[in-house]
């Protein structure tokens, strides 16, 4: 994004700004606790604009709800972006001063008139230039989002098209105002922190830089590949490929997370070998020719993680892990020994340690100050440094020492998966409340909210279809077909479909959904396919 | 329901579904936070015309006024006019409250026992024309029964019609009345009768003076309330119209349930357009642009006078976007309230109008700073509002000439019990208490004093020593009394004292909004220790005290400050404890 | 605060000993301040002051009645007594009638600690009556009238609808918390509120419908902030069934929510290797000490060990499941 990759907010900002445009995000049931934060910010008097395909349980909360069509999510930013400086209302101080390529920026959504906007997007035009002018005219205002944005084939654009705006705007870099990306496991955030890319080291260092090569390998001992790795989509294709045939997958449920299932489980299959870590005997770990039982990272074992505010925070251990499963520190450690290193067994503070010494963003965040302070947020480069609230306070700063951030203008391009006469409707993926993900975890517990595995449909689909609520239906994509019962919702409208990824074993959505994946962040186009949906009887 | 808020806008708030549905909703949060006012104007639409408040209904509330449901089925709850049980489309709520159980309301309720559509009633405010009973009709308008009987309560709620009672005052004519002077002489319907009787002129002349001049008046008079806490009304104006919060508010509090207490209803009923007038003053005065009424559910009759006033001032151009000529904007709704005496206190007014339950709110912040809406807001009650008309035409400081020195001007008394001529009679300050029963035709019954409740359930018991008392704040509280809200209910000395104490104990307990521990568990201590004593047991005197001292010491509001005090004075005077009661 | 420099000081006594504090602050924080710690029980740091209980109630001069403390804000000169004969008496007067009509045996340690000093005797109210079924039912302004020889109180059964946690309506004493909890200080769910007026009044869901069946999305962050154990959790209820809560036993462990990004700190409460509740600090920036109900209740995959679980422990467990 600007620099480092992460949120530029804190939470508590959200509770103070004074115009919120929530997009992709249904944080009330992903993200509850964040939308405490932002339901201060409503009270305080905070507008919220709501830009999602479905009528959340979020969006009832907004000002106005925006419907848009999946996947135009560029076409309505351009357009507001058109709109702001059509109506002059960006920050032209602020696009001096701070940021550079604002002209090309500006040529490039030149076409998007509201009225173009509002075909593409399906919005009223009226509602996108509301949107634009509450949004330009704010003193503080914040754009919060989450996969909905970036599960897309072109993600990466789309979080542009965001910063963008905030850049128009010079919405990002003071107190209230920013770009918060809120994430979706525990740990996405500080995977990143700890170089789990495929370009990068601990403290989001660049791999391809000698001087930073040389400052790892003088402290690990050894040499550091060169080379970029490869993010989980470019491995399923060099899978594809037979360049790679083996695998250690780590708390991962690949043969059910990734979309296009079927075809993965197969590559997995077909692997030479592969090893998987995991508290659950998951999918994958059944196809896998080793399992190492590990322990439940939260609740068993000690470490830290980074949350949405960049903040670094305390897990400890609280039970013993059951039967014979370790932590993955110690599984790790011990299979360094197996294969001749001699790291010893090193405690999570130790690991820790290191990682201050390397990354400059961590250095001052001691276990100590951790556990004192409840946690920390990066950058926070020595022990007397108190953490960093929000980022690129230096965009605002007299003089200006930092390089401008620059605009990049971005193309709308649509879904992958185009709808057709035979497969007009299109779904869209998400979660629920009580929910998480393939459901492994969530599962274990009597959640009386649990929902039945189902797609939804608005009512006057369902009633075209001539099923009742609960019918079996079968759903077709142009990759595979379940059949799953049909429930009618009004949050959504004639032609759109929902299904929640929670419940692969009930209905393995991911049959359904297209691999085409974003080149940049690697992330697949989970949120758009296209199918059709017939009653189930007429298919057998 | 459609009726009192329009058309659903969208199929997100109960409407049929439209194309633009699909793509965009308005309101959310912020929606729901502005309906939120609206909620017991539709949970009272839905009690008018099905006769309760049904799950369905609720439920079509709540997605109308984005309010969940059960907030709002809390709100509802606490109101004892809206029914969550399904029953007959017409219910009778009789009076056995402290002046009307003796004069037949317990008879009727003898009468009419078993019935599901009989229910004893808290004061309806009909004390000098006893027994009353408030007739709430599925489909048709609420009404009134005074002095009646069983039989006739029978036949009303089996289909029978009703025709309103009509108002009167044992003085009417007599030239010296001020407030009084129209009621029963003038047509209440007509808004040129109360011109040519004098009305709107202070209005014009309030125009003319401007609300700095007003203001002075006003406080140059000392008027000083009479809904009983006495405080000068100059001053709670002077805050609002100074404070530089907007927008202001003005509420007239004309939720008069002080049992024993009818002056405002008499006032609304008999002079309707005089009350609209002096908001309008008021509401000019103080720089509000909206003023509430907020009057209880049990006065039908003057609600729909004062709703006709309001539309012929309107109609007039007394009020709306340049109120009578003056180049602001001021306007009045009408709120009713849903049966809780607690929604007379004056925070919890306003939490009843904002839709929420009507529980007082702990002070400071007062009104005049953070009161209705959170916004500097004056509240008077009726009685004191229309004393504006005389100050503004003849000044304050002709108007400070009548009464005391600290209690000026004229005070309503409502004169009810064991009195030759019941009624609300008006009195300079300054009239002694004896002087005022003679004026209504001194005690019957025995025709021996046996005690007066002085300022209704929450006032006291006082007995022949204090028919001496001028009827000053000043010379009540120098004889630790209080004059409340004007009650003056005669007892003569062969009432039953123990069967009264033990009303006033019940009403409490029904009346206490529960909020918060001294008065909500207080009250039910002390109805159980009452209990024990009238069934026998010794007067266990030093745990009385301790549950009085913490609801006058530690309870939220007045309801609870003042929850003991007229059964400690029954106490004091040895009216519990005579044997034949 | 980004900015803004510190509110002027504000200087008042308590209990004769001056003490300063920044303008906006309640009674409460400046008795805190001067080391008096005040009772209280409808106030909690993470929630908006209903003033409610009345508990925490202190002697002002010059005022009329007393003022509670959590919610007065302090003026310059005030002088605060929170221990004069009649703080003293409005404070056990309030406990007695409490104890005397409501469950109190799993108030906190400060709460017992208050009620001896303050030398609450409950039983001179008379015998407690025993346990009714029609208190949701009850209308507003009408109550039956009693012979007061036993002393009202809000007795009945346990409401037991869900798998996760349970009502006992004996114990409430309608402090207001789970409903701010629930609404506008934490969850804006709004599945509960207060119904019904006077002693009648009572929590409730609309016309008291189960929680399944109600607005409830079972954050549980009612639970965490009851002051007497009216609410709690499913586990809680069950073990201390079968006599096996051993609070003294259990440890405290703090941690992170596995279960999104945003980084909530759970309190986790272990007793035999088992997690049995789960809170979270109120002091925290993060959640305020509030969670979902994946945070709140989605620990059981740890410890849903089929065989390997055969403890005394985990059948109660189990039996919470459901």
């Amino acid at each position: 994004m600007l620099g480092a990759g992460g949120g530029t907010c804190s939470y508590e900002e959200i509770e103070t700004t004074d115009v919120i445009l929530l997009w992709g995000s249904n944080a009330r049931e992903a993200h509850p606790i964040f939308f405490h934060h932002l339901m201060k910010g409503l009270r305080n008097g905070a507008v919220m604009y709501a830009v999602d395909p479905r009528r959340t349980t979020s969006a009832m909360w907004a000002d106005a709800w925006l419907g848009i069509d999946v996947g135009s999510d560029i076409a309505l930013a351009n357009t507001v972006g058109r709109e702001i400086i059509a109506a002059g209302l960006h920050h032209r101080e602020f696009i001096e001063r701070a940021t550079f390529g604002f002209e090309i920026y500006a040529e490039a959504v030149e076409p998007w008139t509201l009225e173009r906007g509002a075909e593409v997007t399906g919005v009223p035009a009226e509602v996108i230039r509301r949107m634009a002018h509450d949004y330009a005219s704010a003193e503080r205002a914040q754009i919060c989002w989450t996969l909905g944005i970036t599960e897309h084939h072109n993600a990466t654009d789309n979080v542009r098209a965001l910063i963008d705006l905030a850049l128009l705007t010079g919405h990002v870099g003071r107190y209230g105002s920013g770009l918060v990306p809120i994430r979706g496991q525990n740990n996405v955030q500080g995977g990143g922190d700890m170089g789990a890319l495929p370009d990068k080291l601990p403290g989001f260092q660049d791999v391809t830089e000698p001087a930073v090569r040389a400052k790892f390998e003088s402290v690990w001992g050894g040499s550091v590949p060169v080379h970029r790795g490869k993010h989980i989509s470019l491995m399923i294709e060099a899978m594809e490929r037979k360049e790679i045939t083996g695998l250690y997958v780590i708390g991962e449920n690949p043969a059910q997370s990734e979309a296009r299932a079927e075809h993965v489980r197969g590559l997995l299959a077909g692997l030479d070998f592969m090893v998987c870590q995991d508290i659950f005997m998951t999918k994958t770990a059944q196809l896998a020719d080793v399992v190492f039982p590990a322990a439940a990272g939260w609740a068993e074992s000690d470490g830290t993680v980074t949350n949405s505010e960049r903040r670094v925070q305390l897990m400890r251990r609280a039970v013993e892990p059951p039967g014979e499963s370790k932590d993955d520190l110690e599984i790790i450690s011990l299979l360094a020994e197996r294969m001749g290193c001699g790291w010893g067994f090193p405690s999570a503070e130790e690991v820790w340690d290191e990682v201050r010494r390397l990354s400059s963003i961590h250095a001052g965040m001691s276990y100590r100050r951790l556990e004192e302070l409840g946690g920390l947020q990066w950058p926070c480069p020595d022990e007397d440094h108190p953490g960093t609230r929000f980022l690129h306070a230096r965009l605002w700063e007299e003089p200006m020492t930092c390089t401008p951030a620059p605009f990049v203008p971005t193309d709308w391009v649509p879904p992958i998966d185009p709808l057709s006469g035979d497969y007009p409707i299109r779904l869209t993926t998400g979660r629920r409340l009580d929910s998480y993900n393939t459901g492994v975890q969530s599962r274990g517990y009597r959640s009386p909210l649990r929902a039945k595995a189902a797609i939804e449909v608005a009512p006057q689909d369902g009633a075209a279809l001539g099923v009742s609520e609960g019918d079996l239906v079968s759903v077709t994509s142009r990759r595979g077909s379940i059949d799953v019962p049909i429930f009618f919702h009004r949050s959504l409208r004639p032609g759109l479909a929902f299904m929640a990824v929670h419940a692969p074993d009930e209905a393995d959505v991911n049959l359904l959904t297209n691999d085409a994946w974003d080149p940049k962040s690697g992330t697949a186009e989970f949120k758009a396919t296209a199918v059709r949906i017939e009653p189930a009887a007429a298919m057998s | 329901m459609d009726a009192l808020l329009g058309p659903p806008k969208s199929v997100w708030e109960g409407g049929p579904l439209q194309a633009s549905d699909h793509r965009v909703s308005f309101g959310g949060y912020r929606r729901s936070v502005e309906n939120r006012r609206l909620l017991l104007p539709a949970l009272h639409a839905v009690q008018d015309r099905i006769g309760w408040i049904s799950q369905g209904a609720l439920g079509y509330i709540c997605r109308r006024l984005t309010v969940p449901p059960a907030e709002a089925y809390g709100v509802a709850g606490f109101y004892a006019l809206l029914s969550m049980e399904e029953g007959p489309p017409r219910r009778a709520h009789v009076c056995d409250d402290v002046a009307c159980r003796n004069a037949g309301g317990l008879d009727i309720l003898a009468g009419l026992d078993g019935r599901p559509d009989v229910h004893p009633s808290p004061c309806l405010g009909q004390c000098d024309r006893g027994p009353a009973v408030f007739l709430q009709r599925a489909g048709e308008e609420d009404a009134v029964l005074v002095s009646t009987t069983a039989r006739r309560v029978a036949e009303v709620l089996d289909g029978g019609a009703v025709s309103a009672p009509s108002v009167a005052v044992p003085q009417a004519g007599d030239p010296s009345l001020r407030l009084l002077r129209r009621v029963g002489v003038v047509d209440p319907a007509s808004l040129d009768d109360y011109r040519a009787s004098g009305g709107c002129a202070a209005l014009a002349r309030a125009v003319e003076m401007g609300p700095d001049a007003v203001l002075a008046e006003v406080k140059a008079s000392n008027l000083r309330g009479r809904g009983g806490a006495a405080f000068p009304m100059g001053v709670k104006w002077e805050g609002v119209a100074r404070s530089p919060v907007k927008p202001r508010y003005l509420i007239c509090n004309a939720d008069e349930s002080e049992p024993g207490t009818f002056k405002d209803r008499v006032l609304m009923e008999g002079d309707p357009f005089a009350l609209i007038e002096s908001m309008i003053i008021a509401g000019l005065a103080v720089g509000a642009e909206r003023g509430y009424l907020y009057i209880r559910a049990e006065y039908p009759l003057s609600a729909a006078r004062l709703e006709e006033a309001l539309a012929r001032m309107r109609e007039a151009g007394m009020l709306g976007e340049d109120a009578a000529g003056s180049g602001q904007m001021f306007d009045i709704e009408i709120r009713r309230g849903g049966g809780a005496y607690i929604c007379g206190e004056e925070t919890a007014l306003m939490n009843s109008i904002e839709g929420k339950r009507g529980e007082p709110r702990n002070k400071p912040p007062f009104p005049t700073q953070a009161g209705l809406f959170g916004m500097p807001t004056v509240i008077n009650n009726v009685e004191t509002l229309v004393n504006v008309i005389d100050i503004v035409l003849e000044g304050g400081a002709a108007y400070a000439a009548t009464g005391t020195e600290h209690s000026t001007g004229t005070k309503l008394f409502c004169l009810a019990g064991a009195v030759a001529r019941p009624g609300v009679y008006e009195v300079e300050f300054g009239e002694t208490l004896g002087g005022l029963i003679g004026l209504a035709g001194g005690v019957t019954g025995t025709g021996r004093l046996g005690a007066v409740l002085l300022g209704g359930a929450a006032g006291m018991f006082v007995g022949e020593e204090h028919l001496d008392m001028p009827l000053t704040f000043e010379d009540a509280r120098d004889r630790s009394a209080a004059l409340g809200s004007g009650v003056v209910l005669v007892y003569d000395d062969d009432a039953d004292f123990r069967d009264a104490a033990r009303r006033i104990a019940q009403f409490f307990r029904d009346e206490s909004c529960g909020q918060c521990v001294p008065c909500r568990v207080g009250t039910v201590r002390q109805e159980e220790l009452l209990a024990r004593h009238l069934g026998g047991a010794r007067l266990e005197e030093d745990l009385f005290d301790d549950i009085a001292k913490v609801m006058m010491d530690a309870s939220i509001c007045g309801l609870g400050h003042t929850a003991s005090t007229a059964i400690r004075s029954a106490i004091d005077l040895g009216l519990l404890e005579r044997e034949d009661g | 605060m980004a900015d803004g420099a510190d509110p002027p000081g504000v200087t008042l006594t308590v209990d004769g000993a001056a003490v300063a504090v920044p303008a906006g602050s309640t009674i409460l924080d400046a008795c805190r301040a001067a080391g008096k710690d005040q009772p209280t029980l409808c106030y909690l740091d993470n929630l908006t002051p209903v003033n409610a209980c009345r508990v925490c109630v202190v002697e002002v001069d010059g005022n009329r009645t007393l003022a509670p403390s959590c919610s007065r804000p302090v003026e310059e000169g005030m002088a605060v007594g929170t221990d004069t004969d009649r703080v003293r008496h409005s404070r056990k007067m309030v406990y007695e009638f409490l104890a005397s009509s409501a469950d109190m045996g799993l108030v906190d340690e400060q709460t017992v600690r208050w009620m001896s000093y303050y030398g609450c005797d409950p039983a001179r109210y008379g015998p407690q009556a025993g346990p009714v079924e029609d208190r949701d039912e009850r209308t507003a302004g009408h109550h039956r009238i009693g012979d007061g020889h036993a002393a009202e109180t809000v007795h009945q059964s346990v409401k037991v609808d869900n798998e996760l946690y349970v009502r006992d309506y004996s114990r409430c004493i309608l402090c207001y918390k789970c409903v701010e909890a629930c609404g506008e200080d934490a969850q804006n769910t709004f599945a509960i509120a207060v119904a019904g007026r006077g002693f009648d009044a009572r929590i409730s869901t609309e016309f008291d419908v189960g929680l399944t069946d109600s607005a409830c999305v079972f954050c549980g962050n009612c639970i965490s902030v009851c002051p007497t154990g009216a609410l709690m959790f499913r586990s809680e209820h069950e073990l201390r069934a079968a006599d096996m809560w051993e609070e003294d036993r259990q440890t405290v462990t703090r941690t992170v929510c596995s279960y999104c990004g945003v980084g909530c700190n759970l309190d986790l409460h272990v007793q035999d290797n088992r997690i049995v509740k789960v809170t979270s600090p109120i002091d925290h920036s993060v959640t305020s000490g509030h969670l979902c109900i994946k945070g709140r209740f989605g620990y059981e995959y740890v410890q849903e060990l089929g065989d390997l679980a055969v403890t005394p422990i985990d059948e109660v467990l189990r039996r919470a499941r459901g």
